[in-house]
């Protein structure tokens, strides 16, 4: 009865999102605000209903009801609640769901908050949102379905992939949608404005908060997938340029280039046209994204769906939203109004730039993704496009960006002053210098470009500093008259700040462990021990430990630091009798940002174990940079201006302010 | 027949793997050339993976092409002759990095090519942008008003 009721009501979202993706456009061309009006309780409906069938999908892998062919062919019973769980959206059918419903909550919060929008920019957006979510929806119920029966339901479920049995799936796939779906949004507002006609600076200022969003959760997704892979391969790789991940870097570069240049379109009304082509090519990575997973062209842990007919809807739906998108904005984009002029030496220069370079790298990683399959289908000839590839393409690109990235935030909108700029930067280079010496003196080995990543690592995050100190006066001023103008801040200024500094912190972590890890590969017999920067592992022996629905054999470690006992560390090797599947579970042990990393291979006879060992120094400088990232796009979400839509801080503040700096002088 | 082939790759990923990429016994007493064999491997694809090198890779495959990398140095080939011998055999598939080739001029020329064009597009909309705004007119003020503004702006600056 549930996954019959779940099935039902996706039908009838089906058939709301139809309603939603026409009447509110016949509204805006009638001029019709009754008809206009229909999209905000349409799109609730939408959610509601899309929410009924997830839960329902859901309720049937919570209870184990095998008669479903989904929950059967992902699912067991002796798998712990939060995994029977995750397992919704570890397979092709779920994850689709999840999108699904994903884009429905969004669509939704526009209905909700979009309170103060114009009622024709509304309509139109929360209208092209229909389309979308039809499109999905119809994909669902005619390639996807979930809800499938099995006439003789089987007592018991096949497994989980058991690279899937892991916390990263409850969080990894749900951020990257979050990202993917977040960006229908942006998308949706663009070809809204399009259909209008009209554009202003208002709607970068509505639009913005959706990209931030997107664009915060897309960061985490990804820095997710990135640990996950790291912990879970047992070789402690972070990053692999694998198609899959390029198609979720993709829509990352994109849309970080949205992000700034949104803000100039809000500050200054230039870059409009150019604004609407990046909403609209981000959203279109990201459906590509999609398609490239789930189409089965590229086979990785990630394509769940290796059925044709499925590749060959979704490539509809991909040449449905880009083309039609495309074509519109060929169309309507003449028509939208220039803005502001700018010196080519001025904030708006520094985001252009910023626009180009990252822009440029992401047309590398597409190009570099797609190539080798253009070229098979062309020629016939295979080639492979590997890490060297983008490390060579993309690297140069994004080292140039990030050492003029420092510059932007101290420029000034219109006509900014380099010089000026550079001199503020003098104390960041002279501070990146030093890094460069002390890496140079440190490090006896790695690659001589190592101490300049470094380098360049620490310009950023000084540089990023240099804008909060400056604009502080932390330096000049006592110290409670500078809390103040720290307090006065705009909460976007102090998010650039946070974002930029995170960048800089991950590379700092990139450069570190791809120069200076240490690693061991040698077999081991109990008693014996290895060592490894400064510790030394011994090995205690073999035992084995039964899990709900896996059975673990494991290493045991004792980690010594000179005399000090430091801790223990228990790799295993994991195998699943249900799917006669083995994984490897590293070990990994935290010291400051660095980690020791351990996995194990079958034991031989001898009862000695293959050990790969490595020590990664400040590798989770990788993720943490993240984190900031984050978090700056948290504050900058959190700003006065975004959250109600006025532009100016308030008049009191300033004056407070004001005084605060006439008292200090 | 596209079903069985990815779950062939699954099974070859996962199931029959030994748990290590690189295996203690595969390598090299000589440290020198291990480290050779080490490099080398990196810039070889596991030919049954997705973009792995067969320095990373589990499967089986990867095992055979790691030792015959090692039979071949130890035989005393210099790097080159290693990886010239496996394209050989393999074809360039095999080459995580694409050599330069008419086939692959493209690849490696549309980074700085795109970076190049669009900067060109950038200064070329720029300066229209910049002559339209002048033909119309619209935001040049005549000698007279620009006076008026200067006094407008000198009043209130001085107040």
């Amino acid at each position: 009865m549930i996954p019959e009721l779940g099935h039902y009501a996706l039908m009838l979202a089906f058939g709301i999102a139809l309603i939603q993706g026409t009447m509110p456009i016949v509204g805006t061309r009638t001029n019709d605000p009754l008809l206009m009006s229909m999209a905000t309780p349409a799109a609730l409906a939408q959610f509601a209903f899309v929410a009924i069938a997830f839960l329902a999908l859901a309720e049937c892998y919570v209870v184990s009801d095998f008669s479903v062919f989904n929950v059967y062919e992902n699912s067991n019973t002796t798998m712990p609640l939060i995994y029977r769980l995750t397992s919704v959206w570890g397979n092709h059918e779920g994850s689709m769901m999840l999108w699904v419903s994903i884009l429905a909550f969004f669509g939704a919060l526009v209905a909700v908050f979009g309170g103060n929008l114009p009622a024709a920019l509304k309509a139109n957006a929360l209208a092209v949102q229909a389309w979308i979510a039809a499109a999905f929806e119809l994909f669902i119920l005619a390639t996807s379905n979930p809800f499938l029966r099995i006439a003789n339901a089987p007592f018991e479920g096949r497994d989980l992939n058991p690279i899937l049995q892991d916390p990263g799936l409850a969080f990894h796939p749900p951020m990257l949608y979050l990202g993917y779906v977040g960006f229908s949004i942006t998308f949706s507002f663009a070809i809204a404005a399009l259909l209008e006609g009209r554009i202003d600076a208002a709607w970068a200022r509505w639009v913005r908060p959706w990209v931030l969003v997107a664009w915060m959760c897309l960061t985490l997704g990804i820095a997710g997938g990135s640990y996950w892979s790291y912990y879970e391969l047992g070789w402690g790789g972070f990053w692999f340029w694998d198609p899959v991940e390029n198609a979720s870097l993709m829509p990352w570069l994109a849309g970080t280039a949205l992000l700034h240049s949104a803000v100039v379109m809000e500050k200054r009304e230039a870059l409009k046209v150019w604004t609407i082509l990046l909403a609209i090519l981000t959203f279109s990575l990201s459906l590509m994204g999609t398609f490239l997973v789930r189409s089965g062209v590229l086979t990785s842990v990630h394509a769940f769906a290796i059925d044709p007919a499925r590749g060959v809807f979704i490539l509809i739906i991909l040449v449905l939203f880009i083309g039609g998108a495309l074509s519109l904005y060929a169309w309507r984009a003449p028509l939208l109004k220039q803005g502001g002029l700018f010196a080519p030496i001025s904030r708006e220069g520094a985001l252009v730039f910023n626009n180009l370079f990252l822009v440029t790298a992401c047309a590398t990683v597409l190009i570099g993704t797609l190539y080798p399959l253009a070229l098979a289908a062309l020629t016939g000839e295979k080639i492979s496009v590997g890490p060297p590839f983008f490390n060579l393409t993309f690297g140069p690109l994004f080292i140039a960006l990030m050492i003029v990235m420092p510059f932007g935030p101290l420029m000034g909108w219109k006509r900014g002053d380099l010089l000026g700029a550079a001199q503020r930067l003098m104390v960041a280079a002279v501070l990146s210098a030093l890094a460069v010496a002390a890496a140079f003196a440190i490090s006896h080995r790695g690659p001589v470009l190592a101490p300049f990543g470094v380098g360049v690592a620490i310009f950023l995050m000084a540089g990023a500093l240099t804008d909060i100190i400056e604009r502080t006066m932390v330096l000049r001023l006592p110290l409670r008259a500078a809390l103040m103008r720290a307090a006065g801040l705009p909460r976007s200024a102090w998010g650039t700040a946070f974002a930029h500094f995170g960048l800089g912190v991950t590379l700092l972590g990139i450069v570190a462990v791809t120069a200076w890890s240490s690693e061991r590969i040698a077999e081991v017999k109990p008693g014996g021990s290895l060592d490894i920067a400064h510790y030394r592992l011994t090995f205690d022996g073999l035992f084995s430990r039964a899990g709900s629905n896996y059975q673990d054999v494991v290493g045991r470690f004792t980690v010594h630091r000179g005399d000090e006992l430091v801790g223990v560390m228990e790799p295993s090797r994991r195998s699943f009798p249900d799917r006669d599947m083995a994984t490897t579970e590293a070990a990994l042990m935290t010291r400051g940002v660095s980690q020791l990393y351990i996995s194990i291979g079958d034991p031989n006879k001898d009862g000695s174990i293959p050990v790969r060992l490595y020590f990664k120094p400040q590798v989770l400088l990788i993720w943490l940079g993240a984190g900031f990232m984050f978090f700056g796009g948290a504050l900058s979400l959190s700003d006065r201006r975004l959250r109600i839509g006025a532009p100016r801080p308030a008049k009191a503040r300033k004056q407070k302010a004001k005084a605060a700096l006439q008292a200090a002088e | 027949m596209k079903y069985l082939h990815a779950l062939a790759l699954l099974v070859a990923l996962f199931a029959t793997a030994p748990s290590l990429a690189v295996e203690p016994d595969e390598m090299l007493a000589n440290p020198v050339l291990e480290a050779r064999a080490r490099a080398i491997s990196k810039e070889l694809r596991c030919m049954v993976c997705q973009n792995e090198s067969i320095d990373e890779s589990q499967a089986p495959l990867a095992h055979d092409l790691r030792l015959l990398v090692r039979r071949r140095l130890v035989a005393g080939d210099s790097n080159q002759q290693v990886i010239d011998f496996l394209v050989s055999r393999y074809g360039e598939f095999i080459l995580l990095k694409p050599p330069l080739s008419w086939n692959t001029v493209a690849l490696w020329g549309a980074p700085p090519a795109l970076l190049l064009v669009g900067a060109i597009m950038i200064v070329v909309v720029e300066r229209r942008r910049k002559a339209i705004q002048r033909a119309s007119g619209m935001p040049q003020l005549s000698a007279a008003e620009q006076a008026r503004l200067a006094e407008i702006l000198n009043g209130e600056t001085t107040t």
